[in-house]
């Protein structure tokens, strides 16, 4: 695994200070992120939070009114077909043909980004078994569900085999079984390239992301890696049920017990400072006192309170 | 990469039964015409005989055909044009062409030759018809090879024009609409002034048809190609630029 860490340091898409407005709102205000190879970054937000309009940019779909993106070395606007060429990129809506079959679809689209008759040809057989699709080439792309049009989105995205990957919500309109496939190609695309995606699932960010970017009125709220998020998130509540429960004053004396909250039927939850261990004592304490223990789970803050209260803290701050 | 994407762009014609409906009707009405202009030809020629200098078959039938199908040509290329780029700006799928390796000059172009070959198709098959009179008449080819260059350069134009139309609005049926106004307006723009004055020379050159009347004459004068070649260059040119700013504005 020495290759893997040692590709991890390339820098596959370094974006500077990007701003851009529509008129008079602010949609994306100096945004600036690297994406090396190897990691998957997902990006949060609430609706209207400058996400789609950072990826479009990045995509080269939509010009920045300042700032600069550079995709493996090449600026986007000085030399865009070198730069484009590396992207793969997943709008929001998967930009399909009606009228096309989904094997025309994609072989146009990988002749689009440069591949001859032969190699699109093998690429196209090659994404459809990646992404499930090897039923329904002859299918129109208009008469399929949307969770087949978002995996032929998927499938031309990585067509031409890019480095980078930019995907706009990519498990939205999928089923369950179904967005645990694609989570799990993510990921695995995620191995030797960069992705990019964009989601309002938090679930996705969890099981696929290596790194997360919150972002909240076109600014970058938090950036960085899961792994830190997981340190903010470390579990600072027990939640247990007695049959036999003493008084809230009693539990409150526990060790390394903060604050007890009763939440009726003999369950309490109890609030303690992070990297406490309480749960060897309480549980020497339920036995010495009778207490009859039959429920001790340790609750995480969610992702999504921690999500929560970093949009909130900020709006709230302005 | 133009001719991946004119491939494309011919293909969604075909798959669409628009396509299919114009060249049939086309065809018909065109086919009826010229049983008229043949019959009318016939009843006519006992006195021409008489005549020096007379006008011959491909004056008489040939090039009013030719002149007709000019006008079916005004009426159905904005109805051909119409979905070019308002319906891949509709549907999204423009976010592929734009986040593709291919530059703004390459997708117009594409499209532009994409349309073009169907436009192209049509006027040969329509040009095809007075060939049969070969097998009764004698034809005068330099002619009619002069009035087949005028039609293609006609179309041509027009799908420059309504190529650019399509690409300002995301509306298939607003683009036909304005394409058809512009494309009469410049067929017409000749009819206000008598041809003598300094302005009404200047509307006479900016007609579309008048340029087209002499090499339905068998005339082909440098000066008519060139400005048909002026127009197409630069209805061209402003897509190409509406497209950049597309990328701009969002």
């Amino acid at each position: 695994m020495l290759v893997e860490s040692v590709m991890t340091e390339e820098i596959l898409v370094s974006v500077e200070r990007l701003s851009r407005r529509y008129g008079e709102t602010q949609a994306v205000d100096g945004v600036s992120f690297t994406l090396g190879r190897g990691q998957v970054l997902g990006f949060l937000g609430l609706n209207g939070a400058g996400k789609s309009t950072t990826m479009r940019m990045v995509a080269g779909v939509l010009a920045p009114d300042a700032g600069r993106i550079l995709i493996e070395g090449a600026d986007l606007l000085d030399q865009p077909r070198q730069a484009k060429q590396a992207i793969g990129y997943l709008p929001e809506q998967p930009p399909l043909y009606r009228e096309l079959t989904v094997d025309e679809q994609l072989r146009y689209s990988a002749r689009l980004h440069g591949l001859d008759r032969a190699a699109s040809h093998r690429a196209v057989a090659g994404v459809k078994e990646r992404c499930g699709l090897a039923d329904v080439g002859r299918r129109l792309t208009g008469n399929l569900s949307k969770g087949y049009r978002q995996r032929v989105g998927i499938a031309q995205a990585m067509l031409h085999d890019p480095p980078v990957l930019i995907l706009d919500e990519p498990t939205v309109g999928l089923d369950p079984v179904q967005t645990r496939e694609i989570r799990a190609l993510i990921r695995e695309l995620g191995q030797e390239r960069g992705v990019i995606l964009s989601t309002h699932l938090l679930p996705d960010v969890q099981v696929t992301c290596s790194h997360v970017q919150i972002m909240q009125s076109g600014r970058l709220v938090y950036a960085g890696a899961l792994a830190d998020l997981r340190q903010r998130r470390q579990s600072t509540c027990l939640r247990i049920g007695l049959n036999a429960p003493p008084s809230v004053a009693e539990l409150a004396t526990l060790p390394a017990i903060s604050r007890v909250e009763e939440l009726g039927g003999g369950r309490f939850r109890l609030h303690h400072p992070a990297g406490a261990a309480p749960s060897a004592a309480l549980l020497e304490q339920a036995r010495a006192g009778g207490w009859d223990l039959w429920e001790l789970t340790p609750e995480n803050a969610s992702l999504e309170q921690i999500f929560v209260d970093l949009t909130l803290e900020r709006e709230t701050a302005e | 990469m133009i001719l991946v994407i004119a491939a494309r762009e011919l293909r969604g014609l075909f798959l669409s039964p628009l396509a299919w409906t114009l060249l049939a009707v086309i065809q018909a009405l065109l086919a009826w015409i010229f049983i008229i202009l043949v019959n009318d030809f016939q009843n006519a020629q006992g006195r021409l005989a008489g005549l020096e200098h007379a006008l011959g078959v491909t004056d008489l039938v040939v090039a009013p055909l030719f002149r007709v199908t000019a006008w079916a040509l005004l009426l159905l290329t904005p109805l051909l044009t119409m979905r070019l780029f308002s319906e891949e700006q509709r549907t999204g799928t423009l976010d592929l062409l734009l986040s593709a390796p291919v530059s703004a000059t390459e997708i117009v172009l594409g499209k532009y030759l994409g349309v073009l070959t169907f436009l192209l198709s049509m006027v040969a098959l329509m040009a095809l018809m007075p060939q049969v009179l070969m097998a009764g008449a004698t034809l005068d080819v330099g002619k009619l090879l002069a009035g087949w260059l005028g039609l293609s350069l006609l179309a041509a134009s027009f799908a420059s024009a309504g190529l650019y139309l399509s690409s300002l609005t995301t509306q298939p049926i607003v683009a036909a609409t304005a394409t058809f106004g512009l494309l009469l307006a410049f067929w017409i723009v000749d009819v206000a002034g008598d041809g003598q004055e300094e302005a009404s020379r200047l509307f006479g050159y900016l007609s579309l048809p008048r340029h087209n009347d002499a090499l339905l004459l068998g005339l082909a004068r440098s000066e008519d190609v060139a400005y048909y070649l002026l127009f197409n260059a630069a209805f061209l040119g402003m897509t190409i630029r509406r497209l950049d700013n597309l990328r701009l504005r969002g």
